[in-house]
């Protein structure tokens, strides 16, 4: 039996786990995909304290092995359940149960897809969700980015400097973003807006060649010819898995404040998935650092 | 076996002309999922006889990038008998790319 498993080894994840090590906990951390989480897309990391730069591979590299130095154990199986038996838990994978006193869900969130005919197929092929991962493939070519949100406008902007020209489709008539990025975009002579609109089809042969744009208020349609679409609708907080037992909101979000607690006692949640105003590198890692706390407490309370 | 760096050149040799099916992994030096995929293509390699796995360098190959139609990286491209046979495109968890490399 683990003192500690943490499901997911993103920032938050990572960090839980070099808290709950110290501390002299046994830790499992239990990842999907690879260790670093979303962060590794990140080509230049400027706004996390002591490096001027660092890019989110390296960062993700160097808590990685600061973790597996401290002795956390890392498993990489796709979490799919959490059981609570009171003063033990179990973790469920496909392949496995691991039973442990406490549960840091630190899984973090997924990129929200348009939902429309074609797109999976396209994915790689002129669909893309990450505007500094391919942009460099759209150098002198048309795109558009969709979404009204900081991701959407800091993509269009990225992508201004690249393509010959940038459209920005926005389903409102108003930016939610920060305006002075928007001002920096209404300064660029190949960003076009097209306000009150969502993409309705996409047309393409072997890859994307043109969507088609409807306004929502008069039902107008148009077709924009294009090579490549940038999604930037949001994120899924991937919690699906945990729902039948952890308290989510509406969009999906662990209902745990900054102290990590949740409704289940012995299960925290650390970052991106947990409700919260600002989701950055170093607050995913200070929910890290809260919810290992608050583990390595519970679990002790245990013994 | 080794992965190894293939290019406009040597192409048609490695991957096209290969009797086993080649797995043809376009990637770049400033990709982080592309690093991240590295490590487990490169135990995938050392494991596995049946199929043959290179590296693409899109910066370098962007002709390469280009006429196989990659426009997100990681991306990789199963060839058997000279012809695209699957596709994957981000980074995947090893069993899933076991999967794809044994479609």
């Amino acid at each position: 039996m683990y003192d500690i498993v943490i499901i997911g080894a993103g920032p938050a994840g990572l960090t839980a786990a070099i808290y709950a090590r110290r501390a002299s906990k046994s830790v499992l951390v239990l990842e999907a995909m690879s260790y670093g989480g979303q962060i590794i897309n990140t080509p230049d990391i400027e706004n996390y304290p002591v490096a001027a730069h660092i890019s989110g591979f390296e960062f993700a590299n160097k808590v990685y092995e600061q973790a597996q130095a401290l002795g956390a154990e890392f498993i990489f199986e796709k979490a799919v359940g959490i059981k609570d038996n009171g003063s033990t838990k179990e973790v469920i994978t496909d392949d496995h149960t691991y039973e442990c006193k406490a549960v840091i869900v630190a899984t973090g969130s997924e990129n929200r897809k348009l939902g429309i005919e074609g797109e999976d197929k396209l994915v790689g092929r002129g669909i893309s969700y990450c505007a500094t991962c391919d942009g460099a493939f759209y150098r002198g070519k048309k795109v558009a980015v969709v979404g009204g949100g900081n991701t959407a406008l800091e993509d269009a902007l990225y992508l201004a400097d690249l393509a010959e020209t940038v459209y920005l489709i926005h389903r409102r008539d108003a930016f939610r973003g920060d305006e002075t990025t928007v001002n920096a975009l209404k300064q660029r002579e190949n960003v076009k807006f097209v306000y009150n609109s969502t993409v309705t089809k996409l047309g393409a042969d072997k890859r994307l060649t043109s969507i088609e744009v409807t306004d929502k208020n008069t039902g107008e349609t148009q077709v924009i010819e294009l090579n490549g679409l940038f999604v930037a609708v949001g994120r899924i907080p991937e919690n699906q898995n945990f729902a039948q037992l952890i308290d989510l909101d509406d969009a999906g979000y662990i209902k745990a404040g900054e102290d990590c607690i949740t409704n289940i006692p012995g299960i925290f949640a650390a970052g991106d998935n947990r409700v919260k105003n600002v989701r950055q590198l170093v607050t995913a890692a200070a929910d890290g650092a809260v919810a290992a706390t608050e583990a390595v407490r519970f679990a002790a309370s245990l013994e | 076996m080794n992965i190894i760096e293939v290019t406009k050149d040597t192409f048609e040799n490695e991957v096209l002309k290969s009797d086993k099916p080649v797995v043809v992994d376009f990637n770049a030096d400033w990709c982080g999922p592309c690093q991240m995929l590295k490590p487990t293509l490169d135990q995938i390699a050392a494991e596995n006889d049946t199929v043959k796995i290179v590296s693409v360098n899109i910066d370098s190959e962007d002709d390469l990038a280009y006429d196989y139609d990659v426009s997100s990286i990681p991306c990789l491209v199963l060839f058997k008998g000279g012809a695209e046979a699957a596709r994957s495109v981000g980074m995947k968890p090893k069993p899933e790319l076991l999967k794809f490399i044994n479609s």
